[in-house]
Formats: C-alpha cells, sequence, structure tokens
C-alpha cells in the first residue's frame, strides 16, 4: 500500500517535473497564432502587427494561420481542442462574447475552454453614411431613421461581424428598425455605401478612416469615450447625445490546461509587444491603440471577457437574431 | 502633360534595380505557383506577406502584385497541358486549350496564351493609368440589382460553352448552381445540404470541384486508352505560331482584351465572368463554332486575353477606392495597411510614387513573364512525353497537397474524389464540365446579389426593370435566348443529316 503511494508520489512528482520542465524551455519550437478571419481583414492585420515583436521577445518564430469560417467560430473550436502546450494559440475579437448568444450549438465555451493570455486593442467604431445621405450629424441621422423606418437601409458584413453587433447596439439605442442588409465582408458593404446603393454602416476604424478622409462617405460619429487622433473634428456617440460606447476588443487565448508558466510568458511577450514604438506607430495608423500594459493580463482579458458575454446577451436576444 | 509626367514618376520607381528584382521574383513565384495545380495566388500572397513587411512600400505592393498576374500566366500552362485549370478563370482555357495539346498543339496553344495575355496586359496597364479614377466611378454604379443582371446574362451566354446539346448544357449549369448552394445560408447561416457534414458549412471548395470534375475526370478517361495518348504526343512538331495562327488570334485577342478590361473593374465577380464571358463571344461570332471544344486556337486567345487585361483592371478600385475586387486584392489591401497606408481614395494624391510605381511595374512585370514563359514553353511541352503512369500519379499527388494546403483541411481532398467520379460519368454522358463550373462559380453571387437587390427594394421585383443598367442587361439576356432558340430550330434539322451519315 505505501509501496503504491510511494509509486503515485514520484510518478506525480515526475510528470509535475515534467510540466514545469516543459514550462521552463518554452518556446522551443515556432508558435502558430490562429486568426479566425481572411487574411488581410482587420483582425489578421492586428495579429500580422504584434506577431513580429512577440516573435522577437519569445525568442521563436511566430507564424499567423487563417482559419476562417462559420463567423470565427471554426477557428476558435480548432484551437480549443489543441494540444494545451501554448504552441497553438488563438487571436479573437468581440465576436468571442456575443458567439454564445448567436450560436446554440457551440462546440466550446469561451471562458472554461481557453486560457485568458490578454487583451491586446480596442478598435473604436464609425457610424458613417452615404455622401448624399441627408442629415449632417448624428441627431439628425438619428431623427432620419426614426422619421423614415424600414424604408432607410443599413449595411452589415455578416451574422456576428464587428458591423452587425454596432447596428443591433445602434438599433436598441434609439429604438430603430431600420432595413438590415447583410453583406459578405466588409469590403462589398464598404463598395455599395460608397456607391450608394445602401444608407449607412458602422465599422471598425481600420476599415472606414482612409474613406473618410477621402471624403467618399459621411461621417457622423465614433463609438469610443474619446474622439480619435486620426480624425479630430469627427464627435463621440456621447458628445452627439446618443447612449451607446462599443469598441472591438481583441484578445489572446491559449487552450485550457496550458501551464500557468506558459500563458505567463505568451502574456509578457504580449506586453512587450504592445510596448514597441513600430505597434504603437502601426496601430495609430489604423485609428487605435495598444490597450495599457495593466490590461494585456490573463485577469483584465477574463474580466473583460465575462462582462461582455453578460452585455451582448440582451441586446442579441431582443433583436430576435435566431441562435444557430 | 500629367499623365506622361506621371508614367515618367511610375517608371523611375518602378525600374531601381531592387524593384526590378522584387517584381522578377514576384513574377517567378506566381508562374510556379500558378503552375501546380490547387496552391492559387491567395495562398502564396498570404504565406508571403510577412516576408514583406521589411520592404519599402511599393516594393512590397510590386512584389505581391507580381504574384496575382505571374499566377494567372502560370495557371493556364496546366490548363492547356494536363486540363487542370488552377483557377476559375483558366477553366475556360483547358476546354479548347486541352483539346489543341492533344493534337500536338500544346507549343501553339501555350506561345498563344502568352502573347495574348502580354498583349492584353499591355493595354489594361495602360487603361489603368488613363483611366482609372473614372472608371472606378462607373463600376459603382453597378448595384445588387445590376450585378444580378449580369450574371443572368453571363449564365444564358454560357450556353455557347458548351459543344453538344443545348439541354444538357443547361443541366450541367443547374447542377453547377445547385452544387454552389451547398453551405451556410448567407443571410441567415442555415446549414443547406450539408448532410451533418461540419467541413461544408462553408460550402464546396472550388478548387475541389476544378480538380476533380476536370482533371481526375480527364484523368480516369485517358485512362481508358492510354495507348492512343502516347501516340498523340509523338506528333509534337512547331512550339511558335504559324501565319495563319496569327491571322486567327488577332481579334479574339482584341475582343478578349476589350471585355476584360471592363468586367475587370467591376468589384466582385467582375474577373471571373471575363474569361468565360469570352469564350461565348469568340464561339458565337466564329464562322467555325463546331471547332470549338475540338482545339480552337480562338478559344485559347479570347480567354486568356480577357483573363489577363482583368487581372490588370482589377487593381482599378484598389488603387483608386481601396476596395477590394477579390480576396488576393483583399490581402493586398492588408498589406498597404502594415505599411502604414490607409487604402482608398488618398493614395493616387498622397503617395503618387506608388501609385504610379505599382502600375508602371505591371508592365515591366508582363515584359518579364513573357521572357520567362516563352522560353519555358519547350519545357513544358517535354512534360507531356512523360509517361502516364508517372505523370498521373504526380499530378493527383500535387493536387491534393495544393488544395490541402488551402484550407488545411482533408475533407476537400474526399471532395476532389467524390466529384472526380462524377465528373467522369458526366464526361461518359457526353455532359460538359466547363457550365457546371460556371454555374457553381456564379450561384453563390446570383443568389446574393437577387437576395440583396431584393431587400433593398424590400420585396419589389420592379426594381431589375426600373433600374436602366439592369433592365439592359436582362434585355440583353432576353435577346441571347430568344437568338440561341432560333438557331436550335435549325440544328435540329441539321442534326437529322448527321445522324445519317
Amino acid at each position: 500500500m505505501i509501496k503504491t503511494m510511494f509509486a503515485a508520489a514520484i510518478a506525480a512528482g515526475v510528470s509535475l517535473a515534467a510540466v514545469s520542465a516543459q514550462a521552463q524551455t518554452y518556446p522551443e519550437r515556432s508558435i502558430t497564432i490562429v486568426v479566425p478571419f481572411a487574411a488581410g481583414g482587420p483582425t489578421d492585420t492586428v495579429t500580422r502587427l504584434v506577431a513580429e515583436p512577440m516573435s522577437a521577445a519569445l525568442g521563436q518564430q511566430v507564424i499567423v494561420q487563417n482559419v476562417a469560417g462559420a463567423g470565427g467560430t471554426l477557428a476558435a473550436g480548432q484551437v480549443a481542442a489543441a494540444e494545451p502546450d501554448g504552441y497553438t494559440i488563438l487571436m479573437h475579437h468581440i465576436g468571442m462574447s456575443t458567439a454564445p448568444s448567436l450560436y446554440s450549438a457551440l462546440p466550446y465555451d469561451p471562458v472554461e475552454d481557453f486560457e485568458h493570455i490578454g487583451l491586446v486593442t480596442e478598435v473604436p467604431m464609425t457610424i458613417i453614411g452615404r455622401k448624399d445621405l441627408e442629415p449632417t450629424t448624428l441627431a439628425e441621422l438619428v431623427e432620419y431613421v426614426k422619421t423614415n423606418g424600414e424604408t432607410v437601409t443599413y449595411a452589415n458584413a455578416g451574422i456576428g461581424a464587428a458591423s452587425h453587433l454596432c447596428g443591433l447596439l445602434f438599433m436598441s439605442a434609439t429604438e430603430t428598425t431600420p432595413t438590415e442588409v447583410p453583406y459578405q465582408g466588409t469590403g462589398p458593404a464598404m463598395t455599395d455605401l460608397i456607391g450608394g446603393q445602401v444608407d449607412f454602416l458602422c465599422d471598425q476604424t481600420t476599415n472606414t478612416t482612409g474613406q473618410i478622409q477621402g471624403g467618399e462617405v459621411k461621417a457622423y460619429a465614433v463609438t469610443s469615450a474619446d474622439r480619435l487622433p486620426t480624425l479630430p473634428d469627427l464627435e463621440t456617440t456621447a458628445e452627439g447625445g446618443l447612449d451607446m460606447e462599443v469598441t472591438v476588443w481583441h484578445g489572446l487565448y491559449a487552450p485550457a490546461g496550458t501551464p500557468d508558466e506558459i500563458v505567463q510568458k505568451l502574456s509578457e511577450a504580449l506586453q512587450t509587444a504592445l510596448a514597441d514604438q513600430g505597434v504603437i506607430d502601426k496601430f495609430a495608423d489604423l485609428g487605435t491603440t495598444p490597450v495599457a500594459q495593466e490590461d494585456a493580463t490573463p485577469e483584465a482579458h477574463l474580466e473583460t471577457l465575462t462582462s461582455q458575454i453578460e452585455l451582448w446577451k440582451p441586446i442579441i436576444e431582443a433583436a430576435g437574431v435566431q441562435p444557430q | 502633360m500629367d499623365l506622361l509626367a506621371n508614367l515618367a514618376l511610375g517608371f523611375e520607381t518602378a525600374l531601381t534595380p531592387a524593384n526590378i528584382f522584387y517584381c522578377f521574383i514576384g513574377v517567378l513565384l506566381g508562374t510556379l505557383v500558378g503552375v501546380l495545380p490547387g496552391i492559387g495566388p491567395t495562398g502564396a500572397i498570404a504565406i508571403l506577406l510577412p516576408i514583406t513587411f521589411t520592404f519599402e512600400p511599393v516594393t512590397a505592393i510590386i512584389m505581391l502584385a507580381g504574384i496575382y498576374y505571374g499566377a494567372q500566366y502560370g495557371g493556364s500552362t496546366t490548363a492547356i497541358l494536363i486540363n487542370l485549370p488552377g483557377e476559375s478563370s483558366s477553366a475556360v482555357t483547358a476546354i479548347d486549350g486541352y483539346q489543341m495539346a492533344r493534337q500536338g498543339r500544346a507549343g501553339p496553344a501555350l506561345a498563344t496564351a502568352a502573347l495574348g495575355s502580354f498583349f492584353a496586359g499591355t493595354v489594361a496597364t495602360m487603361l489603368v493609368a488613363v483611366a482609372a479614377p473614372p472608371l472606378a466611378r462607373l463600376a459603382l454604379q453597378f448595384g445588387s440589382a445590376e450585378y444580378f443582371a449580369l450574371i443572368v446574362l453571363g449564365l444564358v451566354a454560357s450556353v455557347a460553352l458548351a459543344h453538344g446539346s443545348i439541354i444538357k448544357a443547361l443541366a450541367m449549369i443547374v447542377l453547377g448552381l445547385l452544387l454552389g448552394m451547398v453551405g451556410q445560408d448567407i443571410y441567415t447561416g442555415t446549414p443547406r445540404f450539408t448532410f451533418g457534414f461540419f467541413e461544408l458549412y462553408s460550402g464546396i471548395n472550388f478548387v475541389s470541384v476544378a480538380v476533380g470534375v476536370f482533371g481526375l475526370a480527364e484523368i480516369l478517361r485517358n485512362l481508358e486508352n492510354e495507348t492512343t495518348r502516347s501516340v498523340l504526343v509523338k506528333k509534337v512538331e512547331r512550339l511558335w505560331l504559324s501565319k495563319d495562327d496569327f491571322r486567327r488570334i488577332a481579334m479574339p485577342v482584341l475582343r478578349g482584351t476589350g471585355l476584360g478590361s471592363i468586367l475587370g473593374i467591376l468589384p466582385g465577380g467582375g474577373h471571373v465572368l471575363a474569361s468565360f464571358a469570352s469564350y461565348s463571344i469568340e464561339k458565337k461570332s466564329s464562322k467555325h463554332p463546331e471547332q470549338f471544344g475540338k482545339g480552337a486556337i480562338e478559344g485559347v486567345a479570347g480567354p486568356e486575353s480577357a483573363n489577363n487585361a482583368a487581372a490588370q483592371t482589377s487593381f482599378i478600385p484598389l488603387l483608386t477606392l481601396g476596395i477590394p475586387a477579390h480576396p488576393v486584392m483583399a490581402l493586398i489591401i492588408g498589406a498597404f495597411i502594415i505599411q502604414g497606408i490607409q487604402p482608398g481614395p488618398n493614395v493616387i494624391t498622397s503617395e503618387p510614387a506608388l501609385f504610379w510605381g505599382v502600375i508602371a511595374s505591371m508592365w515591366v512585370g508582363n515584359i518579364l513573364l513573357v521572357i520567362l514563359n516563352l522560353p519555358l514553353i519547350g519545357l513544358w511541352v517535354k512534360m507531356l512525353t512523360i509517361p502516364y503512369r508517372v505523370l498521373f500519379p504526380a499530378i493527383i499527388a500535387f493536387a491534393c497537397i495544393g488544395t490541402f494546403s488551402i484550407n488545411l483541411n482533408a475533407f476537400d481532398i474526399y471532395a476532389i474524389a467524390v466529384l472526380g467520379i462524377i465528373g467522369y460519368v458526366l464526361v461518359k454522358l457526353d455532359c460538359e464540365p466547363a457550365p457546371l463550373l460556371l454555374g457553381f462559380v456564379l450561384g453563390p453571387l446570383l443568389e446574393e446579389h437577387l437576395r440583396r437587390a431584393m431587400i433593398i427594394s424590400r420585396g419589389d421585383p420592379m426594381t431589375f426593370l426600373e433600374r436602366p443598367i439592369s433592365a439592359g442587361l436582362l434585355a440583353l439576356a432576353a435577346l441571347a435566348i430568344i437568338v440561341s432558340i432560333l438557331p436550335s430550330i435549325r440544328r435540329k434539322r441539321d442534326e437529322v443529316f448527321v445522324e445519317e451519315d
């Protein structure tokens, strides 16, 4: 009996030692960050920008792999099921917190099935309209949508996309029901907005800043708490009298069961990357900033995720979006 | 003159040793990627994107653009030699190009593709330089109603793609449309025809369909008569075009270039239509439509020019409006952003060296492609003398690797096997795969635009007739149906005589 316990203790000790040895020598080979959207999109760009300095901090190559599909849930499901060794991690955005309300048969739990490495950035969104849309201010736009109801068209980049969520929030905040026109991604939606086929949309500054600066679209408001340095004349939703604030936050995830030491190492590498001047500059070009160092931590990330899941649940339910 | 000054600035940028070097690397990689079935430019550019981070922005864009149009060249090589189109645009080239290769005319087919592409590339590049901003404006007039009408016209016209019975061609288009329906409903996300396979949620992979229905089916069919094939190969005579060939390709190249230039500008789907549309036009306007599908050189010249012209002009919406016309352009937008350049209408004024440099480099790249490809024709043609027992397993293995590398999804490879068998059965039934592929490619677009146009008009189908461009395109489609019905009555009578001899 004692012998068995002894053996078990040794076995446990050995496996613990193995784990911590693994954690100490981590990373020994290249690390893959899975991006749940197509290459070239805003999330992909953010990932590639932080991957480079993270690779320098970790002393190993960091590879970006795009696994697009099923509104980003395909990639998240894959990473949740991956080996929890820190070599396969996930970059995901606000969609991580809305997926539980949008998909009834989600093959993973965003809170339980992941270790949370840290937040990366919060990209503000802008409400923009076609160039010749009548209203010139946010207040006028709200009034216009109220008066014209369903004849006003609102474009989004598909179910679960940031532009879809922003639209839901807009409708719930203004109690209006414009006609929703879904597109396959932001690109075609923007094309039709510039071409005057649809009336307005709300999307990340990563996608809209160039069009706003070029005068191709009419900008109404930015959805962050403060004005943007890149668009200093654009008022915030709060200034425009609208009670809605939304940013597309991005975070890094590892599969549940990844040793704490490894999560910590990844978190530190993320913090180093976010302090890199090159990253700060390029983020600024995108109209965003890296999160504060204390937010690029597992604790802050988990807190944001859980509070966002609670925030979106009633909004998505109220909008009557059918869970799939 | 502004244009000259701008072009001078462009060439100054494009002709620096570094930029020529990376332009060459780009078109070389693109050609290789195009030759390997399955590995498309999207994958290649995604893989190479990180390498370009350290380059100057203009160098990075020049190289990535080179990969893209280089792949358009390379893709036609496999389509002609082994009937394996890597991309939807080269599927049409396979129809007659492969027949030419079987007749020992692989050399002229490849030369036609290269020359047609070069001419189209040159003209389209000029067009980008001269008319980019106004053309981009014009393309914006196209809303969902117009796209729907354009696709209807494309599908109706594509009956010309087949050289057999019209009924069978229509059946193939419909089968293609149905295959295109597989996957999640684009607006509600409801899974359709997925039979419980999660992998089918995002639809059947295009490359699986192309490799299966074209490539694998062809290989299966060839296995039936291995002996005849080796006889055919020994007949490879000349590598270059005869005077008669030059005469025959002149007009198709011109028409293809014009058509491709226009369709390429349309954001979303336009470039897919270009080569299909060109083939239809060539067949309709030919004095010998019966030669099409049996190795007509016009059927290679037109679509190849159209496809390359469209590849060039699809940069117009990207460079002038910051709008990607297809996934490759979306990647290049990503490259812009990473380089700290906000894509959009400001690029011309804020980064003139970049804008004009990229345009000038396209022309440089096209010259490099001709220099690169013409001497290689002899080498490619030699590939045909490789015995089938060596060539077939190699083709299938490469195609599977290429397909797998797109989504890292083993399911796509099983799909090749299933679609290959379907394709073989269809070949046996004298049904042609080209209209099927067109239906498959355009089906999802047709549905998307139809439904979106209806959402915007809030359920009023009159929107298609009230909008002038849409109404005009639909009228053309109706006309095409009438025209194709009339001769079919005549053809039925002809068939009676054919049966007799």
